[in-house]
């Protein structure tokens, strides 16, 4: 599987995009993870408006089998939820990188640690 | 440093799954496949079409000799020498105190001869236990556990499908039964049994025959929509079709009457069996004292509930426990089965939620199982 190079990554498998000219930028979970964890069947989202702060959990997925805690990749304000994917949360199996996005944060701190695409495909695949 | 765990056990199939790109996981030892593609897909499959087993992790054991029957009276706790040559019986070995130690299907191939398969978790068990049982009887307990793999074919399509590769008379087997006959050429006991809920054949063949029967049933199933299927869609059916599990609904603190099975337990067979005085007295317990009842429970939401979840009364208080949870695939809703008091296990019981990790859901009880076919 490919990780798009114009995406930032966390080690908890989320990936950010690059902040809009508003300084907000959008977060899902890889193909890999969506893999890792099977059938997506509910997410529980961050509600918009509150904050998120980096690498604590602020939501759920759950799959067929097992429950994992969300985490956000930044700290920031939520500005807005993808209604599709609780709806449908299978989006984040078929299309983890775009339909399947989860939220939106207006980023106001970010780790060191973020990863690179390159770094992080070489860090999913050990 | 701790020790390196051992090296799980592969199937005669493992190359097999691997080239299909199963996600394997580990099961009870085994290095067996999860899913192949999606779960879900592979449910979908089963309840519509037909999928494809690799359930070689099952523990095979042979009773053989003129009073095989007999022994299987003294270990287990159904009436086996009743059973008639070809037919199949679900069944369960008991420890003294009444404990479910497994719970088992048991062939009997001919007038001396039975096959008792129990779980893979549990074969040791139940082995050493037979083996025991079995001492003072004329009848020998075999270890078959490496002479056979096991391929189930489940689903409406599974007769047509297995008809074309068959010279067995499936038309003439019926449900909980089994014959010796050819599958692709090679020999297996041909057993019309399963744990999906649907119509389905269990293949008992040589571990050498596994590929060639795997490979045979694929191409037969090809044209109407047959899959490989793995455990993950196989506990989802099964728990739709409302089939206790070992480890969740049965375990070594149930008896079969606190899991609603003590129709299994027949007290009027000849002789004595191990567990029966405890046994007596749990079915004479369930009988005076209001017991925990083995429900099923319907999300209203879509939180899904987990086994060891509390189920919650409409004033919070703690009425029972989550045995099992999934979200069902043919309901399109999280579903469960849940021991309860039994003044709440009657069906359509107001209130009733479970603690989703400090939430709660509201739940509908309902009675099992969740699925049944159409006939």
């Amino acid at each position: 599987m490919s990780n798009p190079q114009q995406l930032r990554y966390s080690k908890e498998h989320e990936w950010l995009s690059a902040a809009d000219e508003d300084g907000v930028s959008t977060i899902g979970i890889t193909e890999f993870a969506a893999n890792a964890l099977g059938d997506v069947v509910y997410v529980q989202l961050p509600d918009v408006g509150s904050a998120v702060s980096a690498g604590e959990t602020c939501g759920e997925l759950e799959s067929t089998k097992s429950v994992s805690d969300l985490y956000a990749p930044v700290s920031g304000e939520v500005t807005e939820i993808n209604e599709d994917v609780v709806n449908d949360p299978a989006l984040v199996n078929s299309a983890p990188f775009e339909g399947g996005w989860l939220f939106k944060v207006r980023v106001t701190g970010e780790p060191e640690d973020l990863l690179s695409a390159d770094e992080y495909t070489a860090f999913a695949e050990n | 440093m701790t020790d390196a765990p051992p090296t799980p056990r592969r199937t005669a199939l493992d190359a097999r799954h691997r080239a299909l790109g199963a996600t394997m996981t580990d099961f009870a030892g085994w290095d067996m496949p999860l899913r192949y593609g999606s779960e879900r897909d592979e449910h979908t499959a089963v309840r519509t079409r037909a999928g494809l087993f690799d359930l070689s992790h099952m523990g095979e054991i042979s009773l053989i000799g003129p009073q095989a029957g007999q022994a299987l009276d003294h270990a287990l706790v159904g009436h086996l020498s009743a059973l008639a040559v070809g037919r199949a019986r679900y069944t369960m070995i008991c420890d003294d105190e009444g404990g479910i130690l497994d719970d088992l299907i048991v062939y009997r191939l001919g007038d001396e001869e039975f096959l008792v398969v129990a779980n893979a978790a549990n074969a040791q068990v139940v082995l050493d236990a037979l083996t025991e049982r079995a001492g003072g009887f004329t009848a020998s307990v075999r270890d078959d556990r490496d002479a056979y793999a096991l391929i189930a074919v489940q689903g409406p399509e599974s007769a047509g499908i297995l008809r074309t590769l068959t010279d067995a008379d499936l038309d003439g087997l019926k449900y909980y039964a089994g014959l010796p006959g050819t599958v692709a050429g090679v020999p297996a006991l041909i057993a019309r049994t399963g744990y999906t809920g649907e119509d389905g054949f269990e293949l008992f063949l040589a571990p050498g025959d596994a590929e060639r029967v795997w490979e045979a049933l694929t191409e037969a199933g090809a044209p109407v929509g047959l899959v490989p299927c793995g455990l993950s869609c196989r506990d989802t059916l099964r728990l739709e079709a409302g089939m206790p599990l070992y480890g969740h609904e049965l375990s070594t603190d149930t008896t079969p009457f606190d899991a609603g099975l003590g129709r299994v337990v027949k007290f009027d067979k000849p002789g004595d069996f191990i567990g029966r005085q405890a046994l007596e007295a749990a079915s004479r317990r369930a009988d005076s004292v209001t017991p925990r009842t083995l429900v099923g429970l319907v999300a209203e939401g879509r939180r899904v509930p987990r086994a060891g979840y509390a189920v919650l009364a409409a004033d919070g208080s703690r009425i029972g426990q989550v045995t099992s949870g999934a979200p069902s695939p043919t309901l399109g809703k999280p579903i469960a089965m849940a021991y309860v008091d039994a003044e709440y296990a009657k069906p359509g019981t107001e209130g009733v939620s479970v603690d989703i990790r400090g939430s709660q859901e509201p739940y509908e009880v309902v009675a099992l199982p969740f699925y049944r076919r159409e006939r």
